[in-house]
Parts: structure tokens; sequence; C-alpha cells
């Protein structure tokens, strides 16, 4: 699905990703772990095209396409998502009018008809159900005046919304209680396929409890320095990350 | 040798056109009221760069051309069904049809209203020996300045509106103000007196369009009073042309309990000068003074507020934001005096300017005078572009980029809208919003 080579990228003349490789198959869920600043954010952003970070070395083939030629746009309708640590307020821009320009657009660029009206509402109802939103949630503002919580679950529900082919989920488990987590989970669950792929973002294992990942790896000064099955989780959780980043740079 | 040149002075030319309608005045009342208003304007000169309430608003080009009164000109005839196309039809309203300053009766549309309220030109309740006109009319702006003058001593056709006693107004007064066209460089002086007496309750929509044809400038005076525990809604529309010169001025005065907001939403004009006066001359005042203005190519919108907090426990709130493009330039300049008597004041200001174009530029100057110890008074102003980290979140879902800066468009200026309460209108201005900007609409 996803293959990144040796990613290098900056922000503000900084580097911080120095060489990051990363493989995703369909059907698979992976989670990226590791201390503040080593980057995490950071490779979210890049590989959903934030034009803030400088791309400055290696390559990203996304189905088959060099991803990092794309515009962020392109990379939606080429079904990338990124779930937002921090969801963007638009006062005035309904959900379902933000949500139906973009599945429209989607399915333009793919060369599929666009979505019926009917079809649209029925699906944002059967949605809204799954992350516990009120169906009024329709006609609101995007995440106008939502607690954070309530953001986090909305970035699920547009998960669910546009169906991607890969989910990115930047610490969509910060902040949350567990009743929050508990639904957030059950949307990704809901979401993920044989046909398609999650990578989590997170600090907390935590996470994990709720959606078993295939893989967890461990990001540390730009550089994944160790990969292992789900139970590296709980390690981490026990020990931290100082027995693995000692040695590194 | 020497050669004398003789600077022409612009007043003269509008001290003129004012002594043609004052010669015309039936009425001695109304025409001693003029006359002085003349002889004021012959004193007074045309504020320049060095006044401080103008010193970012360029009056050079105005003032250099011979206009002429539309009033002494030949009649402007505009059909009904113009109107029909001219006035806001998406809401129910009662029509009040102004062409070059001059209320028409016959294209107006109010049979319904006129059993509620009363309803006359100034210079007929100056006839009919109205107590009320002769108290109120003129005596907010008698003091100011030349355009004040230039206003009153130059008006010909301007309406006397009195809300009696607790009178409600459920369907909004359309006052559809029609400039232009004249068959020369013309100048327009509108003006109104609205007084909404104890209990009641109005909202007025105004809508400044242009008709085709020569540069106009249009001077407009609007005097307000709203009486104890009175509620007025006043939201103003500017679509005036793209080379017409719009000045308008709004004073009001409020009685206590009393409620007034007002909404200026402004598109048109390539020179545009807002004023907005408000006395809370009571307690327990609540006043609004928000605004939205657009512009684009080479417009100047100069917005001026004054609020002055008189007396205690009264609150008051303006919100001005502006989405400048091109090489559009805008001012906001708000001052608020807080009267030592004035205990207990709440007054907000802000301002929000978006830039759309490294040519654009917005000056702003918030002024704040405050006597009283016991007082909360806030002012802010932000000056940007659209906002990237938003931008990206909504191209991250496949949106293209213009419309997604439509939608932050929409996003910014929708704390403004999201106060009107006529839905249509809303609607109507978002409308406007993308039109001017000529950018994609969001559906």
């Amino acid at each position: 699905m996803i293959s990144i080579k040796n990613l290098k990228a900056e922000i503000d003349n900084k580097e911080i990703l120095r060489g990051l490789d990363l493989q995703v198959n369909a059907g698979e869920v992976h989670a990226i772990m590791g201390p503040n600043g080593s980057g995490k954010s950071t490779l979210a952003n890049v590989l959903t095209g934030n034009e803030n970070y400088e791309v400055t070395g290696g390559e990203v083939t996304f189905n088959g396409k060099n991803l990092l030629n794309l515009a962020p746009e392109d990379r939606a309708r080429e079904r990338l998502f990124l779930g937002f640590q921090y969801p963007v307020e638009i006062p005035g821009v309904s959900n379902a009018i933000f949500l139906q320009t973009a599945i429209n657009e989607i399915r333009k660029y793919n060369n599929q008809e666009e979505i019926t009206p009917k079809e649209f509402l029925d699906r944002m109802k059967e949605k809204a159900k799954v992350v516990g939103m009120d169906s009024s949630l329709i006609s609101r503002s995007v995440n106008t005046g939502f607690s954070g919580g309530e953001k986090k679950k909305n970035e699920i529900f547009q998960l669910l919304m546009l169906n991607p082919k890969l989910a990115i989920l930047d610490e969509t488990d910060s902040g949350l209680d567990i009743d929050a987590l508990r639904i957030v989970s059950q949307g990704v669950n809901e979401f993920k396929n044989k046909d398609n792929a999650v990578i989590l973002v997170t600090h907390y294992q935590r996470l994990l409890d709720y959606i078993i990942p295939d893989f967890i790896h461990v990001l540390y000064n730009g550089k994944i320095i160790k990969s292992g099955g789900k139970e590296l989780a709980l390690e981490l959780e026990e020990k931290g990350y100082d027995w693995i980043t000692k040695g590194e740079k | 040798m020497s050669v004398e040149v003789q600077k022409r002075n612009p007043i003269e030319n509008f001290v003129a056109s004012a002594e043609s309608v004052c010669e015309l005045n039936q009425n001695i009342k109304l025409k001693e009221i003029q006359l002085l208003a003349k002889n004021n304007l012959l004193n007074s000169q045309f504020p320049t760069l060095k006044t401080e309430e103008w010193k970012y608003t360029n009056l050079k080009k105005l003032l250099s051309y011979d206009f002429a009164n539309s009033s002494s000109m030949e009649k402007v005839v505009v059909s009904n069904n113009e109107i029909d196309k001219l006035k806001s039809s998406s809401f129910d309203s009662h029509l009040l049809v102004f062409v070059n300053g001059i209320f028409e009766k016959e294209l107006s549309d109010y049979s319904e209203l006129s059993n509620q309220i009363f309803i006359s030109t100034i210079s007929e309740a100056f006839e009919s020996d109205n107590e009320l006109v002769k108290k109120y009319f003129s005596k907010i702006s008698m003091e100011n300045t030349s355009f004040d003058f230039l206003n009153l001593s130059n008006f010909v056709g301007g309406l006397f509106i009195h809300i009696p006693k607790n009178v409600v107004i459920e369907k909004p007064i359309q006052i559809l103000n029609i400039t232009g066209n004249a068959g020369d460089i013309s100048f327009s002086s509108s003006r109104n007196l609205i007084i909404a007496d104890e209990n009641s309750e109005s909202t007025f929509v105004q809508k400044h369009v242009g008709l085709k044809g020569e540069i106009y400038f249009n001077n407009i005076s609007t005097e307000i009073y709203v009486e104890k525990n009175g509620i007025l809604n006043f939201y103003n529309l500017q679509l005036d042309n793209d080379d017409s010169y719009h000045f308008e001025k709004t004073d009001v005065i409020q009685n206590r309990d009393s409620q007034f907001h007002h909404y200026n939403f402004t598109f048109g004009g390539k020179l545009v000068r807002n004023d907005i006066n408000a006395k809370l001359d009571a307690e327990n005042i609540e006043c609004t003074l928000n605004g939205l203005y657009i512009a684009n190519d080479n417009q100047h919108i100069d917005n001026s507020t004054f609020i002055d907090h008189a007396k205690p426990h009264s609150t008051s709130n303006q919100l001005y934001k502006g989405i400048l493009d091109d090489s559009s330039h805008g001012v906001f300049a708000g001052k608020i005096l807080v009267a030592r008597d004035a205990q207990l004041t709440n007054a907000y200001q802000n301002s929000n300017t978006i830039l759309l174009s490294k040519e654009a530029k917005v000056d702003t100057k918030p002024q704040l005078e405050i006597y009283a110890d016991d007082v909360k008074c806030t002012h802010g102003a932000t000056v940007g572009q659209l906002d990237e980290s938003a931008l990206f979140y909504i191209l991250s879902r496949g949106i293209p980029r213009e419309k997604a800066k439509s939608m932050l468009i929409a996003a910014f200026a929708e704390s403004v809208l999201s106060d009107l309460k006529i839905d249509a209108l809303k609607n109507e201005i978002s409308h406007l919003i993308f039109e001017h900007l000529n950018r994609d609409e969001i559906l």
C-alpha cells in the first residue's frame, strides 16, 4: 500500500526525519510510538503534504504512485486520510457541505458518479451513529464549538464518511476520556478491513488495548529504531524508551 | 511678474447648489435650518490628511469634481420592474424607495405599514407643524463636519419615520436607496430621521444600489433615536457602483433599557466613508456596531465608529471585519468614550482583517478614552492572511484550493453574519461576498 524509503524532511531548516523506512501493506495496522519530538507528527504531516515541511530526501510510493509529487488535495483523492491532532474549526461551513464537497471531489478524480443527496444523508446518519454523534451534527459547522473529544470523534466520523485506503491517525487518542477512547477505537475497528490500512501515531499504549496493531515501531530522532509485534507496546509501557534509545544519537 | 492663481474652492460649488435648494424651500422653519447649514458649510473646510479623523482617507480626487445636485437635474425614471430587480426580494418587507436621495412614494410599497407608524417626508412633517420633527430633526449632527452641512443644506426629499410607543413591526422595513444615472456627474443627499419610541421594536434593511452611468457622490445622513426599552435593528447593505463615492453618517441616541444593533455590509464604492456614532445616554443600554467590508481593485473603505458611554450600566459591542483583495485599502477607526459617570460600563471592540493579496492594506486605530474607574473595556485588532493550517486541513480532505479558500472566507465572515435575524438576507450577503471577490461559491 505505502512504501517509505530513507525519508528525510525538515521544518524551518531543522532536520526532523533522518532517513525513515516503513512498509505498510493492505489489511495491516501499524502503530508508531516514540518520545516527544521524535518526528511522529512530522511523518504524518509529510505524508499528507503539509507544505510547512520540506522533504529533503527519500521516496514514498503510495499505490504505485510517487506520493511526494502530489498536492495535498490529490493525495486525499488517491485515498489517503489524515486524522488531525488539532482539527480546525470552520464556522459557517456545515459538516454536510464540507463532506459532500470532499466526497464528490474524490469521486470526480476517480471518474466516479457524484453521490446522490439521499445516499449521502443516509451515510451521514449511519456513520454519525457509529461515533455516537447526534444527527444534528449534519447541519452544524465543522468542529465549531466542539469539545476536544468531539473534535476527535469528528475526525473518525470523517474517516468513515470518506472511507480512504490508508488512514493516518495523528494522536487521535490524546486528551480523550475512556468513553471517548472506546468510541474512537470502535470507529477505527469498524473502518479497517483487508483492503485498507491504518497508521496510528500515538504516545500511549492504552490505545493499543482497543485497536490491536499488527506492528509497532519506535520512532526516535527521525528514524525507526525498533519494530516488533503488539507485545512491544507492553514492554514500552513497562520500561519506557530508554532501553532502546540508549546508544542511539 | 507674478501670476495670481485662482485657487478653486470645492466648497463653493456645493454652497451654490445649497442656495438653490434653500430658495425653493417653502417651509420657513426648515428653510432656516438649511440656510444655517449652508452658512456653516461656507465657513467650513473639507478635511485633509492632516485632520486626525481623516488621516487615512484622501479626498483630493472626490473634491476635484464639480458635482451637480441631482435634485436640480432631470428626474431619473425608474420602473417598477427595475425596482423589483434592485430590491431584496428574498424576504418579505415594507418598501421605501429613494431615487437620487429623494423619496419616491409611487415606487414604494408600505400601505400596511402606514397604519402602524407615521411616515412622511421631512418637509411635509415641517409643513404640518409636527412637534417631534421640530424637536429632533438635525439635532444630533448639527455641530459636525462639512459633510453634515453639505447634506443638511442640500437635501430635498428625506423621510421622517416615527414608530409609536408599543408598536412592534414584524416585517423588516426595506429602504432602497437608488443612485446614479442623473445625466452628469452628480451628488445626492439623502437624509432620514427615525424615532423608535418607547417599547417599540423594528428592523430596517437599508440597501444602496447604483444605476449604471456617471460617477456620483452619495452623501447620506441618518439620525436615529431609540427611546426607553425600544429595540431597533439596522442592517445596512451598500452596493454602490465601482466608480461612486459613498459617504454615510449614522447618528444614534439611545435612551434607557434600549437596544440598537447596527450591521454594516460594505461592498460598493470607489471611496467609502462610514461614520457610525452612538450616544448611550442613559442606563442599561445595549449597542452593537458590527461591520463586514469586502473590497477589491482600488477600493478604499474607511469605517469610523464612535461610542459615547455617557451613563452607567451599559454595554457596547463592536466587531468590524474586512476582507481585502487586490490593491484595496481598509480603515477601521473606533473610538470609545466612557464618561466619569459611566461606571460599570462594558465596552468591547474588535477589528479583524484578512488580506488576500500582498498589495492590500489596512489601517486600524482604536481609541479609548476612559474617565470612569469601574469599567470593562477591551479592544483588539488582527491582520493576516488566510490561515495556512486551516487551509491544509480542508485540502487534506480532497477539496480544491480555491474552494478551500472560499470556505475560510465564509468562516471568517460568519461571526458577523451569524447574528442576522433574517436568514434570506444572510444568504444574500454570503452570495455577494463570493461574487464581489470573484471566487467560487462553497456550494
